[in-house]
């Protein structure tokens, strides 16, 4: 029972440190990083992948700071 | 010639990533150190300064090396890339939001003044302070841990701890020295330029490593890594601007085009 607030503090401290108010980065991030893996099963397409990944950071980030920018009040 | 480049060109942005970052951190951290020794005196704050780095150093030390030698390189620049990524699109997102003006700067002057003032309303007591051993022990601490994970990160994944350790160290002790000579917050340092030149880094590194995990194949290798801070440049700038020309936009719909907006 005594390590149990510890341990709760521990794991918000890493969600904060990790997620914070922008959960849609870390989502976004598994699904870029994940597409890009799955691309590279593709025979001949890890060159692709290349420009494909990157291309998919840019839209996250634009896609995180445009809900950003909509949800700031007027 | 173009390998020589290619070779040298990433411990070169690796050094700057780590540098940039903890400056930045450690800025943060000395405006609180500042505000404790001046406010519930020297000796607790130096205490708290010293256990916090200590501790962070020998985080370093435990968890970098067992890193580098038992997680297989695929999976390390995997993990390692995919934190870098989250990390750096945190910082890199704050920057641009703050550049288009959506988001306060952060202000080193009203974080003095408001820690001065909370710390200030704390009895005062006479020998070893432990409040003045708390918060600049928590402070530095917790500033340093992104220092801690920038340097395990990049470190390990370009195999190259000692370097980032290193330019880690430098930026410490740099800060350290100018915040004694000048002997006050530095809140004319470019924050949040430097901000986002370290999360255009991190990102660019993160996107690197992460696709070296997955098993990308690069275009001239490391030479990618200033090409994508060359790419996420020109996609801040480019956010930057429509963020700041949709607010005007915004502003001027509001208020009517062309009419002053009151003080």
């Amino acid at each position: 029972m005594v390590r149990l607030p510890w341990l709760r503090a521990f794991g918000r401290f890493w969600w904060d440190f990790l997620i914070g108010d922008t959960p849609e980065l870390f989502i976004g991030a598994i699904v870029v990083v994940g597409a890009a893996a799955l691309l590279c099963t593709v025979p001949g397409a890890r060159h692709a992948a290349a420009f494909v990944l990157p291309a998919l950071v840019a839209g996250l980030l634009s896609l995180s700071v445009w809900r950003a920018s909509r949800s700031r009040p007027n | 010639m173009l390998l020589a480049v290619t070779a040298q060109g990433s411990p070169v942005v690796l050094v700057a990533a780590v540098f940039l970052a903890s400056a930045v951190e450690m800025v943060e951290a000395l405006t609180i150190v500042l505000a404790v020794g001046v406010t519930r005196g020297w000796r607790s704050a130096f205490e708290g300064v010293a256990v916090a780095l200590a501790a962070l150093t020998a985080l370093v030390v435990v968890i970098g090396p067992p890193l580098v030698h038992w997680v297989p390189l695929s999976t390390l620049r995997l993990i390692v890339g995919f934190l870098l990524l989250v990390f750096g699109l945190q910082w890199l997102r704050k920057a641009v939001l703050r550049a288009a003006g959506l988001k306060a700067k952060h202000d080193e002057d009203a974080i003095y003044a408001e820690q001065v003032a909370e710390l200030s309303e704390a009895a005062p007591t006479t020998g070893r302070d432990a409040t003045a051993f708390t918060v600049a022990f928590k402070g530095v601490f917790l500033e340093g841990l992104e220092v801690v994970v920038v340097v395990l990160t990049l470190g390990t994944s370009s195999h190259r701890l000692g370097l980032a350790a290193l330019a880690a160290a430098v930026a410490v002790v740099m800060v350290v020295v100018v915040g004694l000579v000048v002997h006050r917050q530095l809140s004319g340092v470019p924050e949040n330029a430097m901000k986002m030149g370290v999360g255009l880094m991190l990102v660019s590194f993160g996107t690197f490593w992460a696709g070296e995990g997955v098993h990308v194949s690069w275009p001239g290798s490391d030479l990618a890594i200033p090409v994508l801070v060359a790419i996420y440049g020109l996609v801040a700038w480019a956010l930057v601007t429509v963020l700041r020309h949709g607010d005007q936009a915004r502003t001027s719909g509001l208020t009517g085009v062309g009419s002053p907006i009151d003080a």
